[in-house]
C-alpha cells in the first residue's frame, strides 16, 4: 500500500525526488493529496477525543474535589492507590464483567437462534425480520423506562402479569434482581444486532454445499454442527467483539433502572458517580483511566481479530 | 408430516418474534389509553383510545427537546459526512502510507469509552460557557460517530470499480472532479446508510446529553425520564412520549433495513 511498494524498482528508493520513475512521481503527488484528504478528520478526532484523554490522565494525578475548588494540589499516585485499595473497584470490575459477559453470551445465543429461525423461508419472513430488528433501533433511554415501569414493575408490569397468569408470584425485578434486570434489558436490545450479523453469515453460505450434505444423508443437526457453525465462526467473532465493546460502555439502563444498586455499579457508572455526585475529580479521573485500560484490553483483542477479517481481500 | 413440522416451526418463530416485539407494541398501545386504563390490573384490552396523551406530551414542552435532538443529530451527521467522505476516499482509492495505522487510530477512538474524556470536556465547556449548548453537543456527537463513518465509507469506496476512477483520471479529471462527479454518485446509497447510522446513534445518545445539558439544550433522551412522576400515574403519558421519541429512528431503520445491516457490520458482512 505504500508508494515505495508500487514503484517499479524493487530496491528501496532514495529520498531524492529526481531519481524517481515518473509513475512513482505521480504516486507521490497522489499520496500527498490523500494525506490532505485524511488530515482534517484526523485532526478533528485528535482534538476532540485524544487531547481530553491526556487531560484526564493529568487530572488523575491531582487532589481535586469540587467542594474545595481552591485546594487543587498534586497527588502523585494517591488517587490510583485509592482506586485499587478502596472497597469499590473490585466489585465494580466484577459487575462490569458479569453484566457485559452475560449480556454478550445471552444475546449471542438468542441472536443465533433467531437468525436460524428467520433464515428459513416462511410466511411473513420480511415482516418478522423487521419486527425483530426494532429493539436495536429504539432509543435506549425510552426502552429502559418502558421496561422498568411498564414491563417489570411489581404492581402493573406486564412481565408480572404474565407470571401471575401461569400461576407464579410477582417479582420485584428492579429492586430484588437489579443485575438480572439490566442483563435482560441489554440482552433484549442486543439480540437483534447479533442476529443481523449472524443472518448475513447464514445467507453467505453456499446452498449447493448444504444440499450436497443433505443428499449425502447428513441430518439438519449434523449439517448445522459440522458445516454451518464453522462457516459462521468469523461472523460470531465479529458479533462478539463489537457487542462486547458496545456493551462495556452501557450506561443508560443502569442510570435509569437501578442507579448502580445491587451489583450493577459498572466502571462507567462508578466514574459518573464519583465525578458528578461525589464531586471528586481526581479520583474520578483515576477511575476513568482504569476503565480505559480495561476497555483497551478487550478492544485490542477485538481489533486484532477485526483486522484479520477486514484486511483479507479488502486491501487494494 | 414434513409440512406439519414446517408449520410448527413457523408458528413457534412467530410466537417468539411477537414476544420479543411485545414491549414496543405494548408501549404504542398504552400511549393511546387513559392513565387509569394504563395502570389497571388486569390490563385492559378493550378500552377507549385517544390521542389525549400526545397532546399532554407537547403541552409539557417536548417540542423543544425534539428540536434540540434534531439539531444535534443533523448537524453532527453533516460534520461527520464532511470529514469522513474525503478521509475514506484518501484511505481507500488513493495510495497512502500506513493506511492500517490510520484506520486503527480512528476505530480505537470509538472504543475509547466516553469515561476517558468526559471530565476534561465538562470543565473545558464550563470554562468556555458552553455547557448546555447544542452546538457543543453536535460537535461531540460528530467525534463519537466519525470513526464508524470512516470505516463504513471506506468499505463502500473499496467497492467502486477501479476502472471507473482510472477512466476519469485519464480524461484529465482533477481530484475534486474525480470525487464529486464520478465517485460520489455511485456511492449515494452507501452515504445514505452512513448518514442514517450516525443519525441513529446521535438521536439515541444519553450519557453526554445527561451530563452536558440542563435545560436550553436538553435533548429528548434525558427529558423522557422527567415523565416518571412518583406521585401519580404516568404510564400512558410516558408511553406516548417514548413512542414519539423512538418513532423517527425506527421508521427510518425499517425503510433502510438492507443498508443498515451492511453498515452495522461495517462492510465486513456482504
Amino acid at each position: 500500500m505504500t508508494t515505495l511498494k508500487t514503484a517499479p524498482s524493487p530496491a528501496p528508493e532514495p529520498p531524492s525526488v529526481k531519481r524517481l520513475h515518473p509513475a512513482a512521481l505521480t504516486l507521490r503527488k497522489k499520496a500527498r493529496q490523500s494525506r490532505a484528504l485524511v488530515l482534517p478528520a484526523l485532526f478533528f478526532s485528535i482534538l476532540v477525543t485524544q487531547i481530553p484523554f491526556l487531560v484526564t490522565i493529568y487530572f488523575s494525578f491531582l487532589n481535586w474535589n469540587q467542594l474545595r475548588p481552591t485546594e487543587i494540589a498534586f497527588a502523585g499516585f494517591e488517587n490510583y492507590a485509592v482506586v485499587f485499595t478502596g472497597p469499590d473497584f473490585l466489585p465494580s470490575l466484577w459487575a462490569t464483567v458479569v453484566i457485559t459477559g452475560s449480556s454478550v453470551v445471552l444475546s449471542l445465543i438468542f441472536g443465533l437462534f433467531f437468525a436460524v429461525l428467520l433464515d428459513r423461508k416462511f410466511m411473513g419472513q420480511g415482516l418478522a425480520r423487521t419486527l425483530m430488528i426494532t429493539p436495536f433501533l429504539v432509543m435506549p433511554a425510552a426502552a429502559a423506562l418502558i421496561w422498568k415501569w411498564s414491563m417489570l414493575d411489581v404492581n402493573v408490569g406486564m412481565v408480572n402479569v404474565g407470571l401471575n397468569f401461569i400461576g407464579l408470584p410477582s417479582v420485584a425485578w428492579n429492586t430484588d434482581f437489579p443485575a438480572l434486570t439490566i442483563i435482560m434489558m441489554l440482552t433484549w436490545q442486543y439480540t437483534p444486532f447479533m442476529m443481523l450479523i449472524l443472518l448475513a453469515g447464514l445467507q453467505s453460505q453456499s446452498r449447493e454445499v448444504l444440499e450436497a450434505a443433505s443428499v449425502d444423508g447428513a441430518g439438519p443437526l449434523r449439517t448445522f454442527q459440522w458445516m454451518t457453525l464453522p462457516h459462521l465462526r468469523q461472523y460470531i467473532e465479529i458479533a462478539t467483539l463489537l457487542g462486547s465493546i458496545m456493551l462495556l460502555q452501557a450506561f443508560d439502563p443502569i442510570a435509569i433502572m437501578t442507579k448502580g444498586t445491587g451489583g450493577t455499579k459498572t466502571l462507567s457508572y462508578l466514574l459518573y458517580e464519583r465525578a458528578f455526585i461525589g464531586l471528586d475529580v481526581g479520583q474520578a479521573a483515576a477511575f476513568g483511566v482504569v476503565t480505559v485500560i480495561v476497555t483497551i484490553a478487550v478492544a485490542t483483542l477485538a481489533l486484532r481479530t477485526l483486522f484479520k477479517v477486514f484486511m483479507n481481500g479488502s486491501e487494494r | 408430516m414434513h409440512k406439519l413440522k414446517g408449520t410448527l416451526i413457523t408458528t413457534m418463530t412467530w410466537v417468539l418474534v411477537l414476544l420479543f416485539f411485545f414491549p414496543i407494541a405494548w408501549m404504542v398501545f398504552t400511549s393511546f389509553k387513559t392513565e387509569g386504563a394504563a395502570a389497571s390490573i388486569p390490563p385492559t384490552i378493550f378500552t377507549a383510545l385517544s390521542f389525549d396523551q400526545y397532546g399532554l406530551v407537547f403541552d409539557r414542552g417536548m417540542g423543544t427537546y425534539l428540536i434540540n435532538s434534531l439539531t444535534a443529530s443533523i448537524s453532527s451527521t453533516l460534520i461527520v459526512l464532511l470529514l469522513a467522505i474525503p478521509a475514506a476516499y484518501g484511505l481507500s482509492i488513493r495510495p497512502i502510507k500506513r493506511v492500517q495505522d490510520v484506520l486503527f487510530f480512528f476505530i480505537s477512538t470509538r472504543f475509547l469509552p466516553a469515561a476517558a474524556s468526559i471530565l476534561p470536556v465538562f470543565f473545558i465547556l464550563k470554562s468556555l460557557g458552553m455547557l448546555d449548548n447544542i452546538t457543543a453537543i453536535g460537535v461531540l456527537y460528530a467525534s463519537m460517530n466519525l470513526p464508524i463513518a470512516v470505516w463504513m465509507m471506506r468499505s463502500f469506496f473499496n467497492e467502486v470499480p477501479r476502472e471507473i476512477v482510472e477512466a476519469a483520471q485519464i480524461d484529465g479529471a482533477n481530484l475534486r472532479t474525480e470525487l464529486i462527479r464520478v465517485v460520489l454518485p455511485i456511492l449515494l446509497p452507501g452515504i445514505a446508510a452512513v448518514a442514517l447510522i450516525c443519525f441513529i446513534f446521535a438521536w439515541n445518545e444519553y450519557f453526554l446529553a445527561t451530563l452536558l445539558t440542563t435545560s436550553i439544550a436538553r435533548t429528548t433522551p434525558p427529558f423522557l425520564a422527567s415523565f416518571v412522576d412518583g406521585r401519580g400515574q404516568f404510564l400512558a403519558v410516558l408511553s406516548a412520549a417514548s413512542t414519539i421519541a423512538v418513532l423517527p429512528v425506527v421508521i427510518a431503520g425499517w425503510v433502510a433495513q438492507k443498508q443498515l445491516v451492511r453498515g452495522l457490520a461495517m462492510g465486513a458482512v456482504k
